[in-house]
């Protein structure tokens, strides 16, 4: 309600200073064109939003799948966590805009390579932020079940994996908001649809307001995702 | 001292649930524990206490096999501890915590069910552990610890984060539990008044590193009336041990 009200009044300030600031149209459209160019082209901006949509959660599952793994496996073993960990790592050193590219050159300009470029910088967050939970669960919890003669398995569906859920969580939000701008880059490096690509044809056609209604869809996406996260946090993670 | 005597040696043919004989436990440079002799007999109830720091977790952890010795040996009967903070699962009901170790036996959490209701919990099974008071979570605590059907008790401070009134109400309580299911008991506290008022014998540790300066028998029956002059006698003679 109160960010709704912010966002309410940025709006208006936006609004005032397009209209009495001079600032050409093109430049900054006030919110009302925006919203005017959102609903004449709305079919168009549609087609593009399903197709990014498609994309990060796509990739956002993929990221889940090897972020999840992989901080199981950096948890289990020693060995894992000396020689996988660095790697994690390195892999976000990455420059996106570089390697997009070449895996659009490599894999085509279908789904594939947006996939595999949201997956690879969202699967990062995941991955730190359940191996850090994994290794905060309770120590004494840990040490009683030992006592009830537990395997490593059972410590870890036991303990260490119901304590970790709310970590991996976070790392989700936090991989959710990246998500989007990965799609976007990927979809910029090569492609025939998209928001992103839209982005990069609105602008050299001066339909800067189209642009901005894009950025708007993302924005809303990035939100949809993001509160269906903390309804899954509030609903299975009530204790913390 | 007509209550206090020296513990005798368990009758022949008895055999100790726990025996600790000539136990060091270092911790890099700080040793815990050292030259420990320690013997309790199956049924027994022993209370340890020690300043803060002599290495009674340190040996409550040594009876469960969480640690080995560095020097002497430990032998004892399979143990479960009861760890300082309750350490309850906080996303699991008081149903599911006590009945984790049942689980981890591959058995339905069903069978904790019937204990709910002897040890004075019907009606909180669905609750979460931070939905119960202090008392309450130790009781869940404690079926888990007798869930895990294991011949040794190791309670490690089980109260100490209580208020006066509900650590003696909890004393009690375990004391009647503990009476309907006997099991061999190393209860390890701060509060002399509670080794008094619990144990059939009170271990006294020294300061670190932690040896067994006095071993004294408290005579009176269970349940113990805890201003009697007996139990008031050995709580004395505890608290002089424990200034020595």
């Amino acid at each position: 309600m109160r960010a709704l009200l912010l966002a309410v009044l940025l709006l208006a300030a936006w609004e005032l200073y397009a209209g009495v600031g001079g600032v050409d149209a093109l430049i900054l459209p006030a919110p009302t064109e925006i919203a005017e160019a959102g609903w004449r082209d709305r079919a168009l901006l549609w087609d593009n939003l399903v197709v990014t949509a498609g994309e990060v959660v796509l990739g956002l599952l993929a990221a889940t799948v090897v972020g999840l793994g992989s901080a199981v496996a950096i948890h289990f073993s020693r060995t894992m966590r000396k020689a996988a960990y660095p790697l994690v790592v390195a892999s976000q050193t990455v420059p996106i805009p570089i390697v997009a590219p070449l895996l659009i050159a490599w894999f085509g300009f279908g789904v594939a390579p947006k996939v595999l470029i949201v997956a690879l910088i969202c699967f990062f967050p995941i991955t730190v932020a359940t191996v850090d939970a994994l290794r905060r669960a309770d120590p004494e919890a840990r040490k009683l079940v030992r006592t009830f003669d537990a395997t490593r398995a059972q410590v870890f569906r036991f303990v260490e994996a119901p304590a970790a859920l709310p970590g991996a969580l976070s790392g989700a939000k936090v991989a959710v908001a990246i998500a989007l701008i990965g799609a976007v880059f990927a979809e910029q490096a090569g492609s025939s649809e998209g928001l992103g690509h839209l982005l990069l044809q609105a602008v050299p056609q001066l339909e800067t307001a189209r642009a901005y209604a894009a950025v708007v869809l993302l924005s809303a996406l990035a939100l949809l995702l993001f509160g269906g996260l903390s309804l899954i946090q509030r609903r299975f993670v009530r204790w913390s | 001292m007509p209550s206090t005597l020296e513990a005798p040696m368990s009758p022949p043919g008895v055999k100790d649930a726990v025996t600790f004989s000539g136990v060091a436990r270092r911790f890099g440079a700080i040793a815990a524990l050292r030259d420990l002799d320690l013997r309790v007999a199956r049924g027994e109830l022993v209370a340890v206490v020690g300043p803060s720091g002599c290495g009674k977790s340190t040996l409550l952890e040594l009876v469960c096999g969480l640690q080995e010795p560095d020097a002497g040996t430990v032998t004892a009967q399979p143990a479960v501890l009861m760890p300082q903070r309750d350490a309850l699962l906080p996303w699991a009901s008081a149903l599911d915590n006590a009945a984790l170790p049942l689980r981890i036996r591959g058995r339905s959490r069903e069978g904790a069910r019937p204990l709910f209701a002897r040890f004075g919990l019907e009606g909180f099974e669905r609750a979460r552990p931070h939905e119960l008071s202090g008392g309450m979570r130790q009781r869940v605590a404690f079926l888990r610890t007798l869930l895990a059907d294991k011949p040794v008790l190791a309670l490690d401070e089980p109260f100490a984060a209580l208020d006066a009134l509900t650590r003696a109400e909890m004393q009690e309580w375990l004391d009647a539990a503990l009476r309907e299911e006997p099991r061999t008991t190393l209860l390890v506290t701060h509060d002399v008044e509670e080794a008094v008022v619990l144990g059939d014998r009170v271990i006294v540790l020294s300061p670190r590193p932690g040896r067994v300066v006095a071993d004294l028998r408290v005579a009176p029956a269970r349940p113990r009336d805890r201003t009697s002059p007996e139990v008031q006698a050995v709580r004395a003679a505890v608290l002089a041990e424990l200034r020595r």
